[in-house]
């Protein structure tokens, strides 16, 4: 008995390995078309505009306000932390890095995630559930390239564009508090920021940031909804799987990211 | 330009006056002609092509010989054999799960079978890639299940779509085109409607409608009848012998609702386990002595399919010792 059930554990592990590999495997061929089946996205403007609309216009909201309580608390914790060694004026500084470089990119990043990511995948899902994947098929209409391609490179584009007015408004927020509640000189404010902040090293490795992460999860997103299976559960799981897959993925690649980026620091 | 408005306004009143009200688009492709490619340049010359390779195909649309089909081990269909003449409408029974639905797929080219040929208007689908499937379902239709239909364009777009997609036509007769079409099913009035505003009948017209933008010399119907109140219903029945002989087309009705289809169409077909097991006319179908076309036809509860799923004896079930 003993036997049996410890052949029966490895030979479950030995099929969840495979089962991953697979799913690998066809997420990539499914990039793969993507990227080969893109022409028509920008053939077709408008079905590009459409979801640049859907997926970036409708996200600003919750990226604006998030990205200004973001800049608010780190204007005031800054200033609290600052304060002890004397440097207040460097508040500016601590806000505009730590936006620029990290919260900017991943925050939004994450509520990107859930907010049009999740939206995404149960919609692929339901499209598929009701047959409309099928019957575009039927009709001599490959999906990939009218309804993933185009949701694809809206994400791809419109990641970037958020973070950055996330970290826009995230400065803003901190200028809100640090200057105008708390009293911050604001010359120094300001200076500081601009003498501190590279063009290269940071504006630039936070856009190719949330650039990789755009791909990834908008590469996710699609993936768990054209592989939703057709049920009610099948939709709702992908969709859960769809906000823990790619918030994983963005924090896991947001370390790799850093450590190739920064290391001279 | 005024020339060719008056040409194009003539047709337009012939398409109208006439009976063949559906096959506006192929009269739409006669004006293209005459006008030798004016402002409606856009249309596509393979579809003029493939409108005179119509005219001298062979007589059956479809040939199935000996095919069959299995996913990785488990054969789903095995020898099938099968014509379906031109012009008919032709019904696909059997009870769920006997493969109706996996033929459909065969003929639409997502399958492709793993032994036999499968032959439509002459080719062999097994030859085919992926441009070769492409440029034969433009010239099928199909209505899903649940009409399947976008949920996030409009009734009036969702109609337009393949001819949006396949067509360079002027949007002025895409417009013309698609209130044919609808007012071929009897819903001009809600061309407007969402979707999720359609009762299930009209979405399954409006599915229909769509099927039949680009004039298709084959229909394909997945349960056409299944979740449908009685009136919705005939509607549906009457459209499909209606829009078969009015296309010129060919159908394929895969169904279970016996009485509804014995009703409409010229020529069944019995499935049961993958194998084709009965076949005739209605009226054959009707005077059967095959029990198990009995069975069905009638639907009795209990003979060659039985009603107890497969099973331990009832006694060893319930812990009865003897």
């Amino acid at each position: 008995m003993f036997n049996r059930s410890a052949v029966l554990n490895v030979r479950s592990i030995g099929h969840h390995a495979v089962d991953a590999v697979w799913r690998l495997g066809y997420a990539s061929r499914f990039f793969g078309l993507t990227i080969a089946s893109s022409g028509t996205s920008f053939r077709r403007l408008r079905l590009l505009i459409r979801e640049l609309y859907f997926t970036g216009v409708l996200s600003l909201i919750i990226i604006l306000v998030s990205g200004l309580f973001v800049g608010m608390v780190l204007g005031l914790q800054g200033y609290h932390t600052l304060q002890t060694y004397g440097s207040e004026s460097a508040l500016g500084v601590l806000v505009a890095l730590s936006l620029v470089r990290e919260l900017g990119p991943v925050v939004s990043a994450l509520l990107f995630a859930s907010r049009a990511g999740s939206a995404m995948t149960a919609e692929i899902g339901l499209m598929k559930a009701t047959e409309q994947l099928a019957a575009m098929e039927m009709m001599a209409v490959d999906p990939i390239a009218r309804v993933v391609a185009p949701r694809f490179w809206a994400g791809v584009i419109s990641m970037p564009l958020l973070s950055a007015l996330f970290s826009a408004m995230g400065i803003f927020g901190g200028y809100l508090v640090g200057v105008v509640l708390i009293g911050v000189d604001e010359g120094s404010f300001w200076s500081q920021m601009n003498a501190a902040v590279d063009f290269r090293n940071d504006i630039l490795n936070g856009v190719v940031k949330s650039f990789v992460f755009g791909v990834a999860v908008t590469w996710i997103t699609l993936f768990e909804g054209y592989d939703a299976p057709p049920t009610a559960e099948g939709v709702s799981g992908a969709t859960t799987r769809t906000v823990v897959t790619s918030s994983l993925a963005i924090l896991g690649l947001d370390f790799l990211l850093t450590s190739f980026m920064f290391r001279g620091f | 330009m005024p020339a060719q408005q008056q040409l194009l306004n003539v047709a337009k009143i012939r398409i109208l006056d006439s009976f063949h009200m559906q096959s506006a688009y192929q009269s739409a492709k006669k004006v293209s002609l005459l006008l030798h490619l004016g402002w409606l340049g856009g249309v596509k010359w393979f579809r003029i092509r493939t409108f005179r390779r119509r005219l001298v195909a062979p007589a059956h649309l479809i040939e199935i010989s000996d095919v069959s089909f299995a996913y990785d081990d488990r054969p789903v269909l095995t020898g099938i054999n099968m014509v379906i003449p031109r012009g008919k409408v032709v019904a696909i029974m059997g009870v769920s799960g006997s493969g109706k639905t996996t033929l459909l797929r065969l003929i639409g080219a997502v399958l492709k079978p793993t032994r036999g040929e499968l032959r439509v208007a002459g080719q062999s689908v097994h030859d085919l890639d992926q441009h070769g499937v492409y440029q034969l379902r433009r010239r099928m239709g199909m209505l899903f299940q649940f009409g399947a239909l976008f949920t996030d364009l409009s009734v009036f777009d969702n109609v337009a779509f393949q001819m949006r997609e396949h067509t360079d036509l002027p949007e002025r007769m895409i417009r013309d085109l698609v209130m044919m079409k609808l007012h071929a099913v009897g819903l001009r009035g809600a061309h407007r409607l969402m979707p999720s505003e359609l009762s299930g009948g009209m979405a399954r017209r409006v599915a229909l409608a769509r099927a039949i933008a680009l004039d298709p010399m084959l229909i394909m119907y997945d349960e056409p009848f299944t979740g449908l109140d009685p009136i919705s219903l005939g509607v549906i029945s009457n459209l499909i012998r209606r829009l078969n002989d009015a296309l010129g087309a060919t159908s394929i009705v895969v169904t279970h609702d016996v009485q509804e289809a014995l009703e409409l169409v010229d020529y069944v077909y019995y499935v049961s386990d993958g194998r084709i097991v009965a076949q005739g006319t209605p009226d054959e179908m009707r005077a059967s002595t095959d029990p198990l076309v009995r069975q069905f036809v009638y639907g009795e509860t209990d003979g060659p399919v039985p009603f107890q799923y497969p099973s331990r004896a009832f006694a060893e079930d319930l812990k009865i010792v003897h």
